[in-house]
C-alpha cells in the first residue's frame, strides 16, 4: 500500500515598503501594500484560484478518493481576506469538499520556534483561531515554518497535543532510511513524524519544467511509475510543495496543470494506491523506528539547514535585534505594536537578507523586493529603530542612552524632537 | 602571440584608472605567454625613450615604448596648451620644438610616430586603448596589415557626463570604432553607450571585466590613523570632475552629519571641479567635517582606502570603476553609482543612483551605524573580490584577439 500525501503550502509576507533613515520617528506605514496587492493578484489569478478550482474538480470527479492537504499562513490569509476575497473562498470551497485538511503553523511564518517558546505558542494559537474560524477544522498535524524541524520541536508538538508533524527527509538526518514510512521523534511517545520525500517532490515543484533534467519530459506515466515502484517497500509518498508550484514556479504552459489533473487517475489505476490527507496517514500507519534529529532542519536549498534565515551577520543581528524587543513590546500591550512586531517576525524578512548567493540566488530572488541582501537589512532595521521608538513612547520613557535603542542617543533624540514638533 | 598595444599611461607614468588598468592587463597577458610592446606618451627626457620590464612569474617581459609628447590621459584641449606652457617653461633655451601647438596636432604627432613603431616592431595584432591612440591603431592596421582591436575603457559622454561633448574627440572615438576589427568594452554599460551613440554593431562588441592585481602587499597594511579613534571616515577618491560626481557627495555629507556627529568626509583627489566642492562645504558650513588631500599616490591610495569606514563611488557615468575593486581589496565596504560598470558585477556592495542623494545619505548612516552591516560587506566583500583576478580578462583578451586575427585572416581572403 502506498499512500499518497500531497501538502501544499501557501503563503505570502507583508512586504516592507522602502523605508529609509528619513521615515524613522516619522511615518509608521511599514509595508509595501501596493507590492504586497500586486503579488496577491498576479499570484491567485495564475495559480490559487486555476489550481484550486483543479483540485475541486478532481476531488468532484474521483468522488472523495482524492485528497490533499494544505498549510496556508495568518499572513497569507489576511491578504486574501484583504485583496483576493475569491481565492479565499475557493479554499474555503475546498475545506467543504471533507477531502482537503488545514495544517498548523505559526500565523506569521516565523522563526520563533527557535528564538522563543511564548512567542512561538502565542503565534500557533492564533493560526489554529483563523483556521477554526474560516475553515472550521481544528487542526491535527503541524507543520513548522519552512518545514524547520528537530528533536525538541518535536517533543514541544507532542506536548501541545498534535498527532504528527513534518519535516524534510533531508539525507543527512534520513542516512540509509527511506522517507517512505512514518517515524517517532525521539523523546515522544505519541506523536508521528512524516517526512518529505525530496526527490519525488521536487521533481514537481523544481525539475518539471528543466528541459536540461535528464527525465524530460515529465509524463504523468513515468512518475506514477516511479510511485508505483514503493509498493512493497514503502507506505506513504508525502509529497510537500508551495503551492505557488503551479502556474507561479512552473508556468501553465509548461504542462503543470495538465499533469496534475492527470495525476490522481493514473495513480488510483493501481488497486494499492490511495490519496491520504496528513491525519488520515498518521492514524493508518505506526512509526517503524525513532528517529534522531538535534540540530534544525529545514527543506531551504542545498544544505536543507537554517542557513537561508541566519546564516550570516546581518541577519543574525536582525534577528536577535527583533527578539529583544519581544518582553517591551509585549508590555506595552498595545495590539497594534505587538502585530507590528509579530509581521516583522516573518522569516521571509530574513531570507531576504541571505547572502549566499552565487550557488542558489534564483530562488531567493522570487518575489524578493530588494536588489540586494544589505537593502533588505537597512530597510529591516530601520523599520525595527522606527518601532523601538514607538514603543518607548508608549511606555511614556523618555528616550536616553540606556535602552536598546540601535542607533546612538543623539540621532534617537533628533529624530524624537522632529517627531513632536 | 605579439601585441603591439598603444595606451596613455603605465604606472608609475599615470593619473588614473586607465594606467592601473593597462598595467594588470598587459601583466595578466605576459603570464599568459603573450609578448607586449606597450606605446605611450613620455615627457620626461629629451629623446624617445625605451624601457623594459619585467613582469610577471615566468619572467615575459613588456617592452615599453616612450613617443616624446605632452599628451595626457583625460586631458582636453584647454587642458593640453596649460600643460605645453608648463613644459615650455623647463625647456632648455634652443632646443628644438618637438611638442604640437594644440592637442589635435600632438595626436597627430602620436600617429606618426606610432606608424614608425608599427614598422619596426613584429606584431601578429594591435590593440589600441581609447580614442587618443584610435587614429594611430587605424594607421598602424594599414602599414602592417594586421589586426586592430580597440578597447574603450571610458567615452567622451562619460568623461562629459553628456555636457558638451568635445566634436573632435567624438569624431575620432566614433570613427577609431568603426575602424576596428573587434572591439573590447569594459562593461556591458559601455557596450550599450558605444552602441548608443556611435551606431557600432553589437556583435563586434566583446565585454571583458577586468581584474585587479593581487600581488600588492599594500593591501595588507591594515592602516588605521588616529582620526579613527574620533570620528568614522567617509572617502571619496577619484578626480573632482562633473564625472566622478563629487558635488553629491558633498550633499549627502552635509544630509549625514544632520544625522550623525562625528563623521569625517574625506575628498581624495583633484581635479576642475575641486573650488567648487571647497566652496559648497563651506556654504553648507561643514567645512570643518571634510578634508581635501590633493591626489593621492601608490601608498597613500591604500592608507585612505584602510582608514575610511566606507568608500562612496558616486559617479554621473562610470564606464567600469577599477577604483571600487581596489576599495573592497583593501576590506572597506562600497557604496556605487547604479550608473557604474561595476555595479553589473558586484554584490557585496552597496548600490545608489548617482542623483538620489537621501538614499546615499541613507546608505552612508546604514554603514556606519549598524556594525554587522559594516563587516559583513567588509567580510564578504574581501571574498568576492578574489575572483577578480588578471588572468581571466586576460585570457578572454586573448580569445579576441585569436577572433580577430580569424576574422580579418578571412576578410584578406
Amino acid at each position: 500500500m502506498v499512500s499518497v500525501c500531497f501538502y501544499f503550502q501557501v503563503h505570502q509576507p507583508f512586504r516592507l515598503r522602502k523605508y529609509s533613515l528619513f521615515d524613522i520617528g516619522n511615518d509608521q506605514h511599514y509595508f509595501d501594500m501596493t507590492k504586497n496587492i500586486e503579488v496577491m493578484d498576479k499570484v491567485a489569478k495564475k495559480c490559487y484560484l486555476p489550481m484550486n478550482q483543479l483540485l475541486l474538480d478532481l476531488i468532484q470527479k474521483h468522488k472523495g478518493r482524492f485528497k490533499v492537504s494544505f498549510s496556508v499562513t495568518g499572513t497569507a490569509l489576511e491578504q486574501l481576506e484583504q485583496f483576493s476575497p475569491k481565492a479565499l473562498e475557493s479554499f474555503q470551497a475546498l475545506a467543504d469538499t471533507g477531502c482537503v485538511e488545514f495544517l498548523s503553523e505559526t500565523y506569521h511564518h516565523s522563526l520563533s520556534s527557535l528564538y522563543s517558546k511564548e512567542e512561538f505558542q502565542d503565534q500557533v494559537a492564533l493560526h489554529r483561531k483563523r483556521i477554526k474560524t474560516l475553515f472550521h477544522q481544528t487542526p491535527r498535524v503541524f507543520r513548522n515554518t519552512e518545514l524547520v524541524y528537530n528533536n525538541e520541536l518535536g517533543r514541544l508538538a507532542e506536548d501541545m497535543g498534535y498527532d504528527a508533524i513534518l519535516a524534510e527527509g533531508a539525507d543527512h538526518v534520513l542516512g540509509w532510511r527511506s522517507p517512505n514510512f512514518l517515524y517517532r521523534p525521539k523523546g515522544c511517545s505519541r506523536i508521528k513524524l512524516l517526512l518529505k520525500n525530496y526527490r519525488l517532490s521536487d521533481d514537481i515543484a523544481f525539475r518539471f519544467s528543466n528541459k536540461g533534467w535528464g527525465e524530460w519530459p515529465l509524463t504523468v506515466p513515468k512518475y506514477a511509475s516511479w510511485i508505483n515502484a514503493v509498493n512493497g517497500n514503502g507506505q506513504v509518498m508525502d509529497l510537500f510543495m508551495d503551492y505557488e508550484t503551479f502556474g507561479e514556479h512552473q508556468w501553465a504552459d509548461t504542462g503543470i496543470f495538465r499533469f496534475m489533473q492527470d495525476l490522481p487517475k493514473e495513480l488510483l489505476k493501481h488497486p494499492d494506491n490511495d490519496f491520504k490527507t496528513v491525519s488520515e496517514a498518521a492514524a493508518a500507519y505506526e512509526p517503524v523506528a525513532e528517529l534522531d534529529i538535534p540540530h534544525p532542519v529545514s527543506w531551504a536549498d542545498l544544505e536543507r539547514d537554517l542557513s537561508a534565515w541566519t546564516g550570516n551577520k546581518i541577519q543574525q543581528a536582525a534577528i536577535r535585534q527583533l527578539y529583544d524587543l519581544e518582553p517591551e513590546v509585549k508590555r506595552t500591550k498595545n495590539q497594534q505594536l505587538i502585530e507590528l512586531w509579530r509581521k516583522l517576525t516573518t522569516s521571509d524578512h530574513f531570507y531576504y537578507m541571505c547572502t549566499k548567493w552565487f550557488a542558489d540566488g534564483d530562488v531567493h530572488k522570487y518575489f524578493n523586493p530588494y536588489d540586494n541582501p544589505y537593502d533588505g537589512f537597512i530597510t529591516f532595521l530601520n523599520v525595527l529603530n522606527d518601532l523601538i521608538l514607538r514603543v518607548k513612547e508608549k511606555q511614556g520613557e523618555k528616550p536616553s542612552g540606556a535602552g536598546n535603542l540601535i542607533f546612538p542617543t543623539e540621532i534617537q533624540t533628533s529624530i524624537i524632537e522632529q517627531h513632536r514638533t | 602571440m605579439k601585441v603591439l598595444m598603444l595606451g596613455w599611461e603605465f604606472p608609475p607614468y599615470q593619473s588614473g584608472g586607465l594606467g592601473t588598468a593597462c598595467y594588470g592587463l598587459t601583466k595578466g597577458l605576459a603570464q599568459e605567454g603573450v609578448d607586449v610592446t606597450f606605446v605611450m606618451p613620455h615627457v620626461d627626457g629629451d629623446v624617445d625613450a625605451d624601457f623594459v620590464h619585467l613582469i610577471g612569474t615566468k619572467g615575459k617581459k613588456v617592452r615599453l615604448r616612450g613617443i616624446r609628447s605632452a599628451l595626457r590621459p583625460y586631458i582636453t584641449a584647454e587642458g593640453y596648451t596649460n600643460e605645453l606652457h608648463h613644459i615650455e617653461i623647463f625647456k632648455k633655451p634652443g632646443a628644438k620644438q618637438v611638442y604640437g601647438r594644440n592637442l589635435y596636432e600632438e595626436v597627430h604627432n602620436f600617429t606618426r610616430a606610432a606608424r614608425k613603431i608599427a614598422e619596426e616592431e613584429p606584431h601578429d595584432v594591435i590593440h589600441a586603448h581609447d580614442w587618443m591612440t584610435y587614429k594611430a591603431a587605424i594607421e598602424a592596421r594599414e602599414i602592417s596589415g594586421k589586426p586592430f582591436v580597440a578597447h574603450i575603457h571610458a567615452t567622451e559622454f562619460d568623461r562629459t557626463g553628456g555636457n558638451n561633448p568635445n566634436p573632435y574627440i567624438s569624431h575620432v572615438e566614433y570613427e577609431g570604432l568603426q575602424a576596428a576589427d573587434l572591439i573590447i568594452a569594459n562593461s556591458e554599460y559601455t557596450k550599450s553607450n558605444i552602441i548608443r551613440h556611435y551606431s557600432v554593431d553589437p556583435k563586434k562588441v566583446k565585454v571583458v571585466y577586468f581584474g585587479i592585481d593581487p600581488d600588492v602587499p599594500q593591501y595588507s597594511m591594515n592602516f588605521r590613523s588616529p582620526l579613527n579613534q574620533r570620528d568614522k571616515i567617509v572617502l571619496f577618491l577619484g578626480r573632482v570632475t562633473l564625472q566622478k560626481g563629487p558635488d553629491y557627495f558633498i550633499e549627502a555629507a552635509a544630509n549625514v552629519l544632520n544625522y550623525k556627529k562625528n563623521v569625517r568626509f574625506i575628498i581624495a583627489g583633484s581635479g576642475d571641479m575641486l573650488p567648487r566642492v571647497i566652496n559648497r562645504a563651506a556654504e553648507l558650513g561643514i567645512a570643518d567635517r571634510v578634508t581635501f588631500t590633493g591626489f593621492l599616490e601608490g601608498e597613500e591610495v591604500h592608507k585612505a582606502f584602510q582608514m575610511a569606514d566606507v568608500y562612496v563611488m558616486p559617479s554621473v557615468s562610470e564606464p567600469y570603476g577599477l577604483v571600487a575593486l581596489e576599495a573592497m581589496k583593501n576590506k572597506t565596504p562600497i557604496i556605487i553609482s547604479k550608473q557604474s560598470g561595476v555595479s553589473e558585477v558586484l554584490h557585496h556592495a552597496l548600490k545608489v543612483d548617482f542623483w538620489d542623494i537621501d538614499e546615499m545619505t541613507n546608505k552612508i548612516v546604514s554603514v556606519l551605524n549598524y556594525q554587522e552591516l559594516f563587516e559583513e560587506l567588509k567580510d564578504r566583500g574581501g571574498e568576492e573580490i578574489e575572483r577578480f583576478t588578471l588572468d581571466g580578462p586576460a585570457r578572454q583578451t586573448i580569445d579576441v584577439y585569436n577572433e580577430a586575427i580569424a576574422r580579418y585572416d578571412k576578410e584578406a581572403r
